[in-house]
């Protein structure tokens, strides 16, 4: 036989070529110039396989070996959006905005009430509105990237979101971002988001992600956020898919003196997922903090990832992690710590929890901790265990029966994650949410969770 | 109300109960005594019905049923209460829903609706005094950084709002400085009916003043050694520990 057998590599690279005209007639000069240069760098690191050491739990290559449709042209969105998903979170009055299948809609309402000099726009849009904000901000911190996806969305990304809140300007309502997969076909899609926040703004951004159709996706997102100086910025995710759905989300954060980032990654529903959170502490006095809680269930399998660089001194990072795995269901997670020589009096906590429900769930868990000089407060810790049996058997003997008594003692187990999510009316809805995927209440993938 | 018959239990394969024989009437006060170990705090969770121990022996009648079969919930619903001895902490469970849910599962169980917001919060608030609880206590995590006499305390609150027929009381004294033991103990004899009973364990006569028991049983090496009134206790308060060793091993 004749055939050709080509890497996987090679088959996204042919992809772009047979579709370059497209892909970079849609954005601005900057995103393409970043092109050739991520050509290179997936083609020497490819897609990670458990080879290496970041990736010991999950292997990419599976996520992207199928020959995937992409929409390298936007296919207009015929239902009206805002019709179908009607947010009914108390008192959450968001700045609603949607992306399908990669793309930003077409018929995003934004304009009203967002204070002056706010931009939450297209990002295929805006890398030609904003050449200079791109020039400056774009893929700065992605190029660097070990990970060859990463550099495989630079390559394909077409589109996605762009937000730009300007110095000392306060956006007090959460901006909700839905994003949707819908598509007859199996789809791949590479997202791509710049969040700029600006000298001593503020901003509080809500994903959410959602499938509309049963067919087999891939998400590979990028997201590149700057907290500059005293900015506070905070990022909730919520994910909420179906089993065939296979997620990378790449986050890249990178935080001036005195800012104060909170991500916080609630994973309800997925199939296979991995979150990669990457957190450069490179000014004075900044603050991250990074939470994430995954409920699993079935063959799911979510990895959460993070990496936080203490670049320079007197900084703080916190982290929790907590993980309630159930029926075969594997779990990973991996925090790396780097600090470097001259951080000094740098405060770095992080713990990861969970809890198995059954034998047969996994949980993978491995802190790497790298400390260049003495004056550190640096604590990681790691549990995995069962549901505490005294305290079950203490609230049964109270009359509440077995199975109440467990949603009881898991809603427990994730509270402190979620009490750190700094909006209210958010964090009672999520709440909900939680409570209703316990008692196996919440639609998979019927409208969107956080709004219908 | 409750008869213990020729009850036998094991953990991890080793003997602990060693046949016990107990009846308590509706109305009725028992104490039961005796040395660490002994099996008490044993006996009062298989009573409730814990899974950890393996009855292996003999039969547990409550309001004339078996509860061989019945899940500790099962005889929280038909009236049963232990105060542990060692409250448990459970962290990110607030008090108020573990109560509202407790309640109304009650509720639920005798046919009742559940108790509107507002009612149910009444109801929290007049138990707590009965206790002189720390209301502040009231709206954190379950026993979560309680001292231990808030622990009691808290025991007996829960009693209170569930109004049980049959009460176990685990060394609910021990660690009560004497005004936790009275508010304790008053919070008791407040809830004491004709138609209620109660199993007062503990290791020390004190309490005993307070809570004036009908009758004094001595649980040595998980078997009732001697059955008395309450000048059992008195005696022996005064004789020691050591007095009954011996004598049952004589
Ligand atoms: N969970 C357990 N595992 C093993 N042994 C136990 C356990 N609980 C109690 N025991 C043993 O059972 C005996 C009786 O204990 P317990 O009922 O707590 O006594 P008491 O309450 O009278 O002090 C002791 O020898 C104790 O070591
Ligand atoms: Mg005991």
């Amino acid at each position: 036989m004749d055939t050709i057998t080509q890497t996987l590599e090679q088959a996204y690279l042919s992809r772009y070529n047979d579709n370059a005209e497209l892909i970079n007639a849609s954005c601005g000069a900057t995103m393409n110039s970043h092109r050739e240069a991520a050509r290179e760098k997936f083609e020497a690191l490819g897609i990670p396989t458990k080879a290496l050491e970041d990736f010991l739990y999950t292997d990419m290559q599976p996520f992207f070996n199928h020959d995937y449709h992409i929409d390298f042209k936007r296919t207009p969105e015929k239902t009206d959006l805002y019709q179908v998903f009607k947010c009914d979170v108390p008192n959450l009055n968001s700045h609603l905005v949607f992306t399908v299948n990669g793309w930003f809609y077409e018929k995003n309402l934004l304009k009203q009430g967002l204070p002056e000099g706010v931009i939450i726009e297209s990002l295929a849009e805006a890398s030609k509105n904003h050449p200079e904000l791109f020039e400056k901000y774009y893929n700065q911190q992605a190029k660097e990237s070990e990970d060859g996806t990463v550099h495989l969305n630079t390559l394909l990304a077409q589109d996605g979101l762009f937000i730009y809140v300007p110095k000392n300007v306060v956006v007090e309502q959460p901006i909700q971002i839905i994003n949707i997969l819908n598509s007859q076909d199996e789809l791949m899609s590479n997202q791509r988001g710049l969040f700029i926040i600006e000298e001593n703004a503020q901003a509080k951004v809500l994903v959410c992600d959602h499938t509309e159709t049963h067919n087999h996706y891939v998400s590979n997102h990028v997201r590149e956020i700057f907290a500059a100086e005293s900015a506070v910025f905070d990022y909730y995710l919520i994910e909420n898919q179906h089993n065939r759905v296979k997620q990378i989300i790449s986050t890249f954060i990178d935080q001036e003196a005195k800012s104060n980032v909170l991500g916080n990654i609630i994973t309800l529903h997925n199939g296979v997922t991995r979150n990669n959170s990457y957190v450069k502490l490179s000014g004075e006095h900044a603050e991250a903090h990074l939470y994430g809680m995954a409920l699993t269930d079935k063959d799911q399998h979510i990895d959460n990832f993070s990496f936080i660089d203490h670049a320079v001194k007197n900084c703080t990072s916190t982290e929790l992690f907590k993980y309630v795995l159930d029926d075969n269901s594997v779990g990973a997670f991996r925090g790396r710590i780097l600090v470097r020589e001259g951080a000094t009096k740098t405060m770095a906590y992080q713990t990861n929890r969970n809890i198995l429900m059954t034998n047969d769930a996994k949980m993978y868990t491995k802190p790497q901790l790298e400390i260049y000089n003495d004056d550190v407060k640096c604590s990681h810790g790691a549990t995995t265990g069962q549901i505490d049996e005294d305290a079950l058997f203490y609230l049964r003997a109270r009359g509440i029966s077995e199975s109440e008594a467990r949603i009881l003692l898991m809603f427990a187990f994730c509270d402190d994650v979620l009490e750190n999510i700094r909006l209210e009316s958010l964090r009672e809805r999520i709440k909900e949410l939680v409570e209703k995927r316990f008692r196996g209440e919440l639609s998979k993938c019927a409208g969107c969770a956080i709004c219908n | 109300m409750l008869k213990i018959k020729d009850l036998h239990a094991n953990i991890d394969g080793k003997e602990i109960l060693k046949g016990i024989n107990l009846e308590v009437k509706p109305g009725e006060i028992h104490a039961i005594m005796g040395p660490n170990g002994s099996g008490k705090s044993t006996l009062a969770s298989v009573l409730a019905g814990s899974e950890a121990f393996e009855v292996t022996h003999g039969e547990i009648v409550f309001n004339g049923q078996d509860m061989e079969d019945m899940a500790p919930e099962e005889r929280s619903r038909e009236g049963l209460f232990l105060s542990f001895q060692y409250p448990v902490e459970i962290p990110g469970v607030s008090m108020v829903n573990f109560m509202r849910t407790a309640v109304n599962e009650h509720r639920k169980h005798q046919g009742k609706e559940a108790l509107s917001a507002s009612d149910f919060l009444r109801l929290m608030r007049e138990k707590k005094e009965l206790v002189e609880l720390d209301s502040r206590l009231a709206n954190r995590s379950v026993n979560e950084g309680f001292s231990g006499g808030e622990k009691k305390k808290n025991e007996i609150f829960q009693m209170a709002m569930l109004e049980p027929k049959l009460s176990i009381l685990d060394e609910t004294d021990s660690g009560l400085d004497i005004d936790a033991l009275r508010i304790v103990a008053n919070g008791v004899n407040k809830l004491k009916s004709p138609e209620n009973a109660t199993i007062v364990i503990t290791h020390y006569q004190r309490l005993l003043d307070y809570i004036v028991p009908d009758y004094v049983h001595i649980l040595y090496k998980g078997k009732i050694v001697r059955t008395g009134g309450k000048e059992l206790a008195m005696e022996l308060e005064a004789k020691g520990y050591d007095w009954i060793k011996k004598e049952v091993e004589a």
